[in-house]
């Protein structure tokens, strides 16, 4: 494992621990029978079965994935231009301004966020007449735009490391940009778009906050859904719901990690 | 050093270039910066019953020019500053306290996993991320069934006889806190991660061959090397965790109360949206300074990085 | 009629960095020809320059007559075998080297036919399918080499081709180098530091030091008569002496060592350097003498330009014995002796002895 000390190791310990008991004990309690958490009623899978038949769940999640994959999906497109200006462009004109307002939304407080955001959709429905109330539309807009910022880190961070020699090969033999771009350098960055991409998907999908303000009548999200159940107390269902979303992730998370072994372990 | 770069900063000076900049920069400007300018007008009138519940600032009617500027909102939360700047030092207590903490736990895990073998590193770094790619607001609610009244460690210590009424533990600061690490320290981790599987083992051991014991080799070799992860990641939970919202509101009480909490309640409950963005531009300003000192380092990080990688 | 490849008072400026000050150079259809030099010294720029990855500050590059002005290296009948070789780690073997192929147009069987000789040349047949991961580092390099002479270009640019390879690769794949470059009759320049390299390869060397073009020549003749100090330092071992001339004969100049050296002026070596007609009494020279023209002996014999020395250290090399030894006034010198079958027991550590060389071996120098 690597020379450890023994404080260091309980402290790792410790900290995943910390990490991990309350989701370990969450998902065992959703397959318990009774509605409390502290004690136990015998297995039973109903939580589950009520979960499925629940409209407004399963409606809420179906709109939560529509919106995640056209945000993350603006989301990488705008990262990537942010990305390539920022490593291949040297210093251009704007660049102190790009720089700044892409690296804000990283470190913004969710509600603030969110509530600009609504007052200028508002406004915007004043001046302009769109966007026509808040629903779909507002929320994906919202995501694409915390989203893209943290696109560009994943994508820059790789792109920084890309090899230009054989954009220059490329270019020796005969193509020209943006070809060169498009035959030579997507493809070999593309592991870095694909997780950028679901990054800005996570974070749409899981965002409470900024959907919860610009959110409209009928477009109300996972998040939302679960969290107004969730302020009345604990509730199975929730327990159920989350054990499924806990195991999603640790599968695609699992699957991607195991495909990209040697690149993570290089680090940084 | 000649720089590789030339050939394309050269050959791609067209409308192509100006665009991939242009093109996210409008877009950046109008959903990003316009929002807090716009923010920052309806901080300064007053809140109606209309909808939109605020007053145009300003515009032109019948009597002419007229304008709705006050500085009433800021007013109020210097008046009643309780509820206002008491969440605002609140928020930064414990937001402070919680990056601490933070620190304290992902400090040894991130000097573990760097310290692993190649095999243990992929594994352990899927276990940080794993939670970190759950959505917080269920991590949250997991740690609500474990420190209810009626949740679950209540329960086990009462089921093995150590108390008989259950411990208080929600709604106190120790929820907060344990809200924050459980949401914020895969975000600590990574760039203590990132910074210490770059560093040298063979300084350490040169440090240890000079007579330095362990903790003196931590003090004056390893923890100064790691500086920069520490500053990254303190800024990363630091900013975000005091306009937490979530955590105070799920897990905290009144005297938990932090910005979030109070902006959403001002918006959603009392229905004061110029109130609730003077409350945005002050949780604003006193970010602004961490905000400024996160991006200054970032640029150091980006310099030193290129050094590393050799000017090419 | 104009030289194939011509650079005119080609010049390259970074700022107030000089990489490359008015470099002029022909170069001959079908030549191998060599840049060499240490690393800083503006060749890897000079490279570029003609592959078109930089923009020359002044001076044209013609190639076959056509002026390389504005011209993009996609364009250029240029093509470069990258140092670290800038394989596209997506494609196949194949893929790699129909890359610049089908940039060009071609396409189907014409294009499988093609990649199929190009494979051959490389005696990489068979490898078609393979990722670049997948292949040694002497494979990396033939399919680098492959995919660079693809489009036949006019002009072949080679960075380092060797640099990465061990000792055993690098000699066989110097011949093949040639062989290729042979059989094919592309124009090469190679670019490299390392001088075994260059005078393996080449049919011609340009030496070049701190941006300037020094000497060039034929291997031979940079080693047997370099032109400068800094040349005849470069290439291999060399022992110099500093003297001011005492006198002049009709075909010889002595200068004031101890004892006095005499160097012949009408020698095949110095008789090219028409220099040496306007040397008088009193003018500073370097004189220089190669390590296999110096010979080594426990006793005196007597001839001209014999000096008493001590043998400060020597190295056994199998084939040869490299000396340093050491003069009475402090002069270093260093020479080889072949191990062939002699009479005599070879001097070893401390020992004193005498060497002597020809006046017609030492080169004259002027800085």
């Amino acid at each position: 494992m690597g020379r450890m000390s023994f404080p260091v190791l309980c402290m790792g310990i410790l900290g995943f621990g910390i990490l991990y008991v309350p989701m370990a004990v969450m998902i065992a309690f959703s397959f318990n029978a009774g509605k409390l958490v502290s004690v136990w009623a015998g297995f039973s899978t109903k939580w589950y079965a009520s979960l499925i038949t629940n409209e407004q769940l399963l409606n809420a999640f179906g709109l939560s994935l529509f919106i995640a994959f056209w945000a993350a999906t603006i989301a990488t497109f705008f990262g990537l231009l942010i990305a390539i200006a920022f490593v291949r462009f040297g210093n251009f004109r704007g660049r102190l301004m790009l720089s700044g307002l892409s690296s804000a939304p990283l470190v913004m407080p969710e509600v603030v966020t969110g509530l600009s955001l609504l007052l200028l959709f508002i406004g915007m429905e004043a001046t302009l007449g769109w966007p026509s109330g808040r629903g779909v539309d507002t929320i994906i807009i919202a995501h694409a735009t915390f989203g893209m910022c943290f696109a560009a880190v994943v994508i820059q961070a790789r792109l920084r490391d890309f090899d230009l020699s054989i954009e220059e090969a490329a270019c020796d033999l005969g193509a020209r940009q943006p070809f060169v771009f498009l035959s030579v350098t997507l493809p070999v960055i593309a592991p870095a778009v694909i997780a950028a991409w679901l990054l800005a998907f996570t974070l749409s999908f899981d965002d409470l906050v900024i959907a919860s303000f610009v959110s409209g009548p009928g477009s109300s999200t996972l998040p939302i859904v679960v969290f107004s159940k969730v302020r009345l107390g604990v509730t199975p269902e929730i327990n159920a719901l989350a054990s499924i979303m806990i195991a999603l992730v640790a599968v695609s998370v699992s699957a991607v990690a195991f495909a990209m072994r040697r690149r993570i372990v290089r680090g940084g | 050093m000649p720089q590789r770069q030339s050939i394309f900063v050269k050959l791609s000076a067209h409308t192509g270039r100006r665009l991939v900049v242009i093109v996210p920069l409008l877009w950046l400007a109008v959903f990003f910066m316009l929002p807090l300018l716009e923010t920052l007008q309806v901080s300064f009138t007053v809140a109606m019953r209309s909808i939109p519940p605020y007053a145009p600032l300003w515009g032109f009617d019948e009597g002419g020019f007229f304008t709705n500027f006050t500085l009433d909102n800021y007013g109020l939360l210097a008046t009643y500053w309780q509820d206002y700047i008491g969440p605002a030092f609140n928020s930064i207590r414990l937001a402070f306290f919680s990056t601490l903490m933070c620190l304290f736990f992902a400090y040894p895990m991130a000097w573990w996993i760097a310290r692993s073998t190649v095999k243990w590193r992929v594994f352990l770094l899927v276990m940080v991320m794993l939670p970190f790619w759950t959505s917080s607001l269920l991590r949250i609610y997991a740690l609500i069934g474990l420190l209810n009244p009626n949740g679950f460690i209540n329960g086990m210590l009462i089921w093995l006889g150590l108390i008989d009424a259950p411990i208080q533990m929600m709604q106190t600061d120790f929820s907060i806190y344990m809200g924050m690490v459980l949401t914020y320290l895969p975000l600590m981790i990574l760039p203590l991660y990132a910074v210490m599987v770059r560093l040298d083992n063979d300084v350490i051991e040169a440090a240890t061959d000079l007579g330095a014991s362990g903790l003196q080799v931590f003090r004056t070799v390893i923890f100064p090397l790691t500086l920069p992860g520490v500053i990254a990641g303190c800024l990363l939970v630091f900013i975000p965790a005091v306009g937490e919202f979530v955590i105070p509101a799920l897990l905290g009480g009144p005297d938990q109360l932090m910005m979030g909490k109070v902006l959403w309640t001002e918006f959603f409950r009392n229905r004061d949206w110029p109130v609730a963005a003077a409350i945005a531009m002050l949780l604003l300003a006193i970010l602004t300074v961490p905000i400024i000192y996160a991006r200054y380092q970032d640029g150091r990080m980006d310099d030193t990085h290129e050094k590393e990688t050799g000017a090419q | 009629m104009a030289p194939f490849i011509r650079l005119n008072a080609l010049t390259k400026k970074f700022g107030d960095v000089l990489a490359v000050d008015n470099l002029s150079l022909d170069i001959e259809k079908g030549e191998l020809f060599c840049l060499l030099g240490a690393s800083g010294c503006g060749k890897s720029t000079l490279l570029r320059m003609l592959a078109g990855f930089e923009l020359p500050s002044a001076g044209q590059i013609e190639i076959d007559g056509q002026d390389m002005a504005g011209v993009a290296p996609a364009d250029r009948p240029v093509n470069i075998m990258f140092q670290n070789y800038a394989l596209f780690p997506h494609m196949s073997v194949a893929g790699n080297i129909g890359y610049g192929l089908r940039r060009a147009g071609m396409r189907g069987q014409s294009l499988h036919d093609r990649i199929e000789a190009l494979l051959k040349l490389v005696r990489l047949q068979g490898y078609g399918d393979r990722k670049p991961n997948q292949l040694s580092g002497g494979q990396r390099q033939r399919v680098a080499l492959a995919r660079a002479l693809a489009r036949q270009p006019k002009l072949l640019l080679l960075d380092e081709p060797l640099a990465a390879l061990d000792k055993k690769l690098r000699e066989d794949t110097q011949f093949e180098l040639v062989d290729i470059q042979e059989t094919l009759g592309t124009t090469f320049m190679v670019v490299t530091h390392d001088q075994e390299e260059a005078m393996t390869l080449a049919g011609r060397i340009g030496i070049m030091d701190q941006s300037r073009l020094v000497q060039v020549a034929s291997p031979r003749h940079l080693y047997e008569r370099p032109a400068n100090v800094f040349v005849a330092d470069f290439l291999g071992m060399i022992s110099f002496i500093e003297g001011c001339i005492t006198k002049v004969s009709k075909d010889s100049i002595e200068i004031d060592s101890t004892p006095p050296i005499i160097a012949a002026t009408a020698s095949q070596t110095n008789a090219q350097s028409n220099a040496h007609s306007k040397l008088g009494v009193g003018d500073k020279v370097i004189l220089a003498i190669r390590p296999e023209k110096i010979s080594l002996s426990a006793t005196a014999t007597g001839e001209i330009n014999e000096i008493p020395v001590v043998v400060e250290d020597l190295a056994y090399l199998g084939v040869a014995s490299n000396y340093r030894v050491k003069a009475a006034n402090g002069k270093m010198f260093k020479l080889q002796q072949q191990q062939s079958r002699r009479t005599a027991r070879p001097l070893t550590w401390e020992e004193a002895g005498f060497i002597q060389f020809d006046p017609n071996d030492v080169i004259i120098l002027q800085e």
